[in-house]
């Protein structure tokens, strides 16, 4: 293994609700750790249920939080240390994609002015004529090109263009990472699979790494190098993707990809699909042992330690399911 | 059952009529779930408006009927689109698509829930009454009679999708339409939500009639289903077949782009996007995109006819 190109160091941020001295805390991600190398670029996948956390992790990585406990390195910069942080770089090494694209751009703005910002304003290009040359370059990378974007706004696009230009209004300057939070949720089953396959080709065209935040589990499975499930704010389970997703070490990841509607493969009539309402559970204790159908008495009480069954996995589980 | 009657509804925009649902004939027949897929602004939301009687401006039905008919307490029963307003809840009822935002969140969900019921029931019972069975219904579908005092935004997205089928079905309607019910949902609670929708429909042997561009859960969920592209049904069939041996170019690609756990092989989407409504293509509307399309495609429609029994394909090939 080479260098690592992001690392999070025990990553956790906590948000209080509700008034100062009343208010709860809700430890949104929990002590996360987790790597990418640099040596290529690869696309990890942050899979978990509504709520535990996956958004959150992304705006850390993207610095529009700042973690409570842990750091983040990213190149060999850390996030903690503000004599490292130069915000034109970073903005230019790290850009996000998110969900919903006709919220990416303003309804009253041409979607072409934001791709001539992000060219212009971070310097990639010298005057005009050089970031036109770029985004349409750009742009023709997803399938579109400069002539059929210039002067059109928001609402004269279909979902799954504008996200092809959201991705590309990422991609104009050249980042080593991708963060993209949900990039497919709103869009249908064939059009999701142009944007992921897009994925790969870019990772190869132009070397760069995703962090890829997804509930559709079998697109994560069909895009991801890596996958990472989390379970109320803790990472439970990391490793290959296939490994990971034909062969889940953790209870919950197994879950997971039991409830997947899959074509070829009926749903037995009365599986038990464990309730997702919160209950409460013991702090020290294992958080998913409430609805572990093999919890023993040791989950109930202590939290497992990471462990490393097989090379490249890494599970946090008292019973993993792999040895 | 439902009998969609060659219907064909359009919306009135300033730049004239868009056509979105086109001379659509087909059953829904009794007790089956029937799935309806197909990409996004096909028309699936429109047709189950008119379906449902919600035919308010800017849309109106230019042409044809919809007919429910069926038993309710031994007693038969037989109205048609104009009629169906009256029935709502008792012989139909709709769930909508991103029902769960659609409930106020400030009020709490008994109050929504008696809004709902009709005005004859209200007029016999009791709102206490109503409240005391709602929330019986709601402990034989595992779900806490407290509920009703809650407001939508206590509760989770999933808990109010269920509450939201809960209260759909109270009156056992014969007819269930549910649009898109578990697209914002994850996985663990979709899989909840659906098992609980094919109990209900195994208990009341009613209809169920659901929208979904996720064709996984259409495998899942339905009996039968139909695939519609640009405002018309391209197949319609029993799901299984559907799936095993799709015949319309559009099915295949659009089974065929489904990744699958266990399977890393290149998946291509469908190149190209569905033709504007405005301006919609004078042949069949896949052409542009269908590789095997020839001359006769680009000129003429084809028609909506049954290939084997129980097998509906729009196709020339
Ligand atoms: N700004 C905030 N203030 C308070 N709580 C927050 C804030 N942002 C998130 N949370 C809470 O932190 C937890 C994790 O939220 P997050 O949005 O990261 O989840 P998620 O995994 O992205 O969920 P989803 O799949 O629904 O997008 C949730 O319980 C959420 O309510
Ligand atoms: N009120 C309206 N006025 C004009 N056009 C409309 C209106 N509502 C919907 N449309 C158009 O009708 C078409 C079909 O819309 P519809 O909501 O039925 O699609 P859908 O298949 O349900 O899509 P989705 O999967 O995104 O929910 C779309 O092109 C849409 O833009
Ligand atoms: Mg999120
Ligand atoms: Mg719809």
């Amino acid at each position: 293994m080479g260098q690592t190109f992001l690392e999070l160091k025990g990553v956790t941020k906590i948000f209080r609700i509700g008034g100062i001295l009343r208010g709860k805390k809700l430890v949104a991600v929990d002590n996360v750790s987790l790597a990418m190398d640099s040596d290529e670029p690869t696309i990890l996948s942050v899979v978990g249920e509504s709520g535990c956390g996956k958004s959150t992790l992304c705006r850390m990585i993207l610095r529009m939080y700042k973690p409570d406990e842990g750091d983040i390195v990213l190149d060999g910069h850390s996030y903690s240390n503000p004599k490292e942080y130069n915000p034109r770089q970073f903005r230019m090494e790290v850009q996000p994609i998110f969900q919903n694209p006709y919220e990416s751009f303003s309804a009253r703005k041409k979607v072409d002015t934001y791709l001539f910002n992000t060219a212009l304003r971070l310097g990639i290009a010298k005057d005009h004529r050089e970031a036109e040359q770029r985004i349409d370059e750009t742009l023709r990378s997803v399938g579109m090109s400069l002539p059929s974007v210039r002067d059109k706004y928001p609402t004269q696009f279909s979902g799954g263009e504008l996200q092809r230009i959201s991705i590309a209004r990422a991609l104009i300057t050249r980042p080593k990472l991708i963060v993209a939070d949900e990039p497919v949720a709103a869009i249908d089953a064939s059009m999701k699979m142009n944007i992921v396959n897009l994925f790969r080709q870019l990772k190869d065209q132009y070397h760069v790494s995703f962090l890829y935040i997804t509930h559709d589990l079998s697109t994560a499975y069909y895009v991801s190098d890596f996958i990472a499930t989390l379970y109320r704010g803790c990472l439970v389970e990391y490793g290959p993707a296939r490994e990971i997703m034909e062969d889940p070490a953790h209870p919950y990841t197994e879950l997971l990809m039991n409830a997947v509607p899959r074509v070829g493969d009926k749903w037995k009539e009365e599986m038990a699909m464990p309730d997702t309402e919160d209950k409460e559970y013991a702090l020290s204790a294992c958080k998913f042992a409430p609805r572990c159908p093999y919890a023993t008495e040791e989950c109930r009480e202590k939290q497992p330690e990471m462990t490393n069954p097989g090379k490249s996995r890494k599970v946090a589980c008292w019973h993993p399911l792999i040895s | 059952m439902l009998k969609i009657d060659h219907l064909s509804t359009s919306y009135r925009t300033i730049d004239g009529k868009v056509h979105v649902v086109n001379n659509l004939d087909f059953t829904i027949r009794d007790n089956e779930i029937f799935g309806i897929a197909g990409e996004s602004g096909c028309g699936k939301s429109t047709l189950l408006k008119a379906i449902y009687d919600i035919v308010e401006f800017p849309l109106e039905i230019d042409s044809g009927r919809v007919i429910l008919s069926g038993e309710k307490d031994g007693r038969p029963f037989s109205c048609e689109s104009g009629e169906i307003r009256k029935t709502w809840w008792n012989h139909i009822s709709y769930i909508p698509q991103a029902a769960q935002s659609v409930l106020n969140p400030i009020t709490r969900l008994k109050a929504q829930f008696l809004d709902s019921v009709p005005e004859k029931i209200r007029e016999r019972e009791s709102d206490q009454h109503i409240l005391r069975q709602v929330g019986q219904y709601l402990e034989e579908l595992d779900l806490s009679p407290d509920l009703l005092n809650a407001f939508p935004f206590q509760l989770s997205g999933g808990m109010r999708q269920r509450v939201i089928i809960a209260l759909a079905t109270f009156l056992s309607p014969n007819v269930v339409l549910a649009d898109e019910p578990t697209t914002a949902l994850d996985v663990v609670v979709q899989r909840g939500i659906l098992m609980m929708l094919m109990r209900l429909q195994k208990q009341l042997k009613n209809t169920i009639v659901l929208v979904s561009h996720d064709m996984g859960v259409h495998y899942q969920v339905t009996g039968r289903m139909a695939i519609m592209y640009s405002g018309s049904f391209v197949e319609l069939g029993k799901t299984e077949d559907i799936f095993r041996s799709p015949i319309h170019p559009y099915t295949t690609m659009l089974i065929g782009a489904l990744p699958r756990v266990g399977d890393r092989g290149q998946k291509i989407g469908i190149p190209g996007q569905p033709p504007a409504l405005t301006d919609p293509p004078s042949g069949c509307r896949f052409a542009p995109r269908c590789p095997e399309a020839t001359e006769r495609c680009r000129c003429e429609v084809p028609a909506f006819r049954e290939v084997k029994p129980g097998r509906f394909v729009a196709c020339h090939m």
